[in-house]
């Protein structure tokens, strides 16, 4: 019983080990296609981020518009460069430059005066590339808390400033419109910050120093394993790409068997004394155990070239690889059972799987998925196996996260050898 | 040894075979003969277990086979028609992977690959990949397959189909070999000179049925003649009329054919004397005689009607 199971399974793994075509599928291929997927979905998060491209268009140069221009520059989401009008038109245009800010002359006078009176607010004009609509959203946000922060500045502190309120006081002094009874608030209003642009500067003087600004800070941080911990798209890839290639050497064990059937070697073992069990499970047993090891080399090669790690349970992630390469098995002797001659098999079996793949996530991942297909897709094994990977590596996630997948991966085992067993063709025909 | 009884089975339809019995005893060669379809291959898969008949059973020793562990499974050699061997592997490590599935392991494993390559000659490339070998070697090496568990009885479906003749020679003094040692051996061809030079007994079947089952001199005597006489006559334009020579009792064909003269009788010792002498007094010299055995490939036509190869 134990003589002939191992010598099965050796058999197996000599054959499949010693098969060049099958090694560089199952270990090169994952590890290039892995590394790929992985840089391009955004790497291991030490890479920086690109900054949006802006243009600058200062018509004005007054001390406002240089201040939004230093203000803008100063951020780390944008790369802004001053430009001519026409210039910035042609880059967005083109495409080099994602948005043009353009300042229109007078811009500093007309934005001072606007600041007390919502009468003739000057324009700012926003030139932007309209495949790049939500970056174009992100700049003026940016340029709103920018400027409302320089005017104010300047208003409260600059030369500007002072001009301003005196030119405001005059124009509420002759105005008609205005109600008395607004008038004299105002007037106050402006006289104190006369008085306050009027008095000694020193360093130490608190609010002195900046104008109004957006009363807040963000701090970004992406919730992954712990703090300060990056998404690592590359344990995503490795991931996708382990399961991909593992189903594909599901689909060459079935084909193997249809193939040992198809040259007579079947009849040899069907004619030596060993029960069904043995040849189906010591088939399965090697699937498994090759499977493992793709995922052990995969993830070995992610960990030194990427820094991959299981940041979740380490019995998790063996225990999903090990529910993984139970289905991968019994999806082998599935396509054995099912299969009729080995070319037909071939083809029919990598469409289903390909779909399969796409559906999982193993190449885009799930929570990029609408809503419905996130749900929908709860029904495909390999989902369960993205999923338990992902949840295991860079979410960090602890073992009770790894119950589902395997629970799931391990049914889905269950069903698919169920009917590979049932419809399974033990005759040897002649 | 071995006993089919009333064998059938049959694809969809179509029935492959029909009704196949024979015995074969102990040390006994047994010649299964049959043209292309004729279903032999369905007939040695039931055999060995292969394939379960529609109705019928086997007996080996006596017994029947039950179940896929059956530790009769032991006493029979499957030698299969197509070459069932891993080619990607050494020949020995083939030999020791099939020897496995029989529980043979450590010093026994390897002394069992040690004889089966001796015989069959391929020690000195043991340890050469399978793909590397010609046909030839190949169909060597599915035989020795066969032979490391050590088995009673080997069914050998076409073993030398597709081969040259050294080879083909080679094989048949492997199997001289085993027939030698005492093994029983069920030989399926369809080459009837194969068959002659091996086998005790011949169990001929067409269309799945047995249509004969005779050892080859009971073959030969269904046939209306058992020798033929090839006489070369002098003078080819003699003018001997075949009425004459057929007027002979002792005659049951006679031919004439760019000077050759074939006659077929019964018994040659009683009558070809008197059909020469017939000869050389009516002034029909002759140069050379020579007398033939019908082969199997006549048997068959006889059995028949139709020829072995075209049918
Ligand atoms: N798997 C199968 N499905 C359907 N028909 C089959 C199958 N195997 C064999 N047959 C048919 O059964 C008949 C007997 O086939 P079998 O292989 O036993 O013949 P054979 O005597 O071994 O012929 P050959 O000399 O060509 O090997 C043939 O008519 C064949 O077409
Ligand atoms: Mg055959």
């Amino acid at each position: 019983m134990m003589i002939p199971l191992v010598a099965l399974i050796r058999k197996d793994l000599r054959l499949f080990l010693g098969d060049r075509r099958a090694v560089i599928m199952s270990f090169l291929a994952p590890i290039l296609i892995g590394a790929f997927f992985g840089y391009v979905f955004g790497g291991n998060g030490k890479r920086e981020t690109s900054r949006i491209e802006v243009l600058m268009v200062d018509q004005d140069g007054s001390a406002i518009s240089r201040g939004i221009l230093t203000d803008l520059q100063a951020s780390k989401s944008l790369s802004v460069k001053p430009a001519e009008l026409a210039a910035a038109r042609e880059a967005v245009r083109k495409g080099t430059a994602t948005v043009a800010v353009v300042v229109p002359k007078d811009f500093g006078a007309a934005a001072g005066k606007a600041f007390f009176q919502p009468v003739d607010k000057p324009e700012i004009g926003v030139l932007y590339d309209p495949s790049h609509s939500a970056e174009q959203n992100m700049v003026q946000g940016i340029l709103t808390g920018s400027v409302m922060q320089i005017v104010s500045k300047e208003v409260f502190n600059g030369p500007t400033g002072s001009t301003v309120v005196t030119d405001s006081l005059a124009q509420i002094a002759a105005s008609q419109k205005m109600k008395p009874e607004d008038k004299a608030p105002l007037q106050d209003l402006l006289k104190s910050v006369q008085k306050f642009n009027a008095r000694p500067k020193t360093e130490t003087s608190g609010g002195g120093q900046g104008g109004l600004s957006v009363p807040y800070q963000i701090r970004e941080e992406a919730v992954t394993a712990r703090t300060g911990q990056e998404y690592n798209a590359y344990a995503h890839s490795f991931g996708g790409m382990s399961i991909q290639f593992i189903l594909f050497m599901g689909i060459d064990v079935g084909i193997g068997m249809l193939l040992m059937r198809q040259r007579g070697l079947w009849k040899r073992l069907r004619a030596a004394p060993l029960s069904r069990s043995l040849l189906l499970g010591s088939r399965a047993i090697s699937a498994a155990l090759t499977s493992m090891l793709i995922l052990a080399v995969v993830f070995s090669a992610a960990r030194l070239l990427f820094g991959v790690r299981i940041e979740g349970s380490l019995a998790g992630f063996v225990g999903v690889c090990l529910a993984f390469s139970i289905m991968t098995a019994s999806f082998g002797l599935l396509v054995a059972s099912l299969g009729k001659t080995p070319d037909a098999t071939r083809g029919l079996s990598i469409l289903a799987t390909l779909v399969m793949l796409m559906l999982s996530g193993a190449w885009v991942p799930a929570f990029l998925f609408p809503q419905w297909m996130q749900s929908a897709t709860m029904f495909i094994p390999t989902r369960w196996a993205m999923d338990g990977l992902d949840a295991m590596t860079w979410r960090g996630l602890g073992f009770s996260a790894a119950l589902g997948p395997i629970g799931a991966l391990l049914l889905s085992a269950a069903i698919f050898g169920a009917i590979a067993v049932s419809r399974f063709r033990w005759e040897a025909e002649g | 040894m071995l006993a089919a009884r009333n064998l059938r089975k049959s694809y969809g339809p179509h029935v492959a075979v029909d009704g196949v019995s024979f015995d074969i005893a102990r040390g006994e060669t047994i010649g299964l003969l049959g043209p292309n379809g004729a279903g032999k291959t369905t007939t040695v898969s039931m055999i060995s277990g292969l394939l379960r008949p529609d109705s019928g059973e086997v007996l080996i020793d006596g017994r029947a086979v039950t179940g896929d562990t059956d530790s009769i499974k032991h006493k029979i050699g499957l030698v299969p028609q197509d070459l069932a061997l891993y080619d990607e592997l050494p020949a020995r490590d083939n030999l020791e992977f099939f020897g496995a599935l029989y529980n043979l392991a450590g010093a026994r494993l390897k002394r069992a690959a040690d004889e089966a390559l001796d015989l069959v000659g391929l020690t000195d490339r043991a340890k050469d990949k399978v793909s590397d070998f010609s046909g030839g070697m190949k169909r060597r090496l599915n035989l020795a397959a066969a032979l490391m568990h050590d088995p009673d009885l080997l069914l050998l479906d076409e073993p030398t189909v597709g081969v040259d003749p050294q080879s083909r020679n080679a094989i048949f003094e492997n199997l001289e070999t085993l027939k030698k040692r005492g093994k029983t051996l069920l030989y399926t061809t369809h080459y009837m000179e194969e068959a002659e030079r091996l086998c005790d007994r011949l169990v001929v079947i067409d269309h799945g049925k047995v249509i004969a089952n005779d050892t080859l001199h009971g073959l030969y005597k269904l046939l209306p003649v058992t020798n033929i006489l090839s006489i070369e006559l002098e003078n080819p334009e003699c003018g001997l009329r075949l009425a004459e020579v057929r007027a002979f009792a002792a005659v049951q064909s006679a031919e004439l054919e760019a000077g050759i003269l074939r006659i077929g009788v019964q018994n040659l010792a009683a009558d070809a004397p008197a059909v020469l002498q017939w000869l050389v007094s009516n002034g029909y010299p002759y140069s050379h005689v020579v007398s033939d055995r019908p082969d199997l490939e006549t048997v068959f036509l006889t059995l028949t009607g139709r020829s072995l190869r075209d049918s």
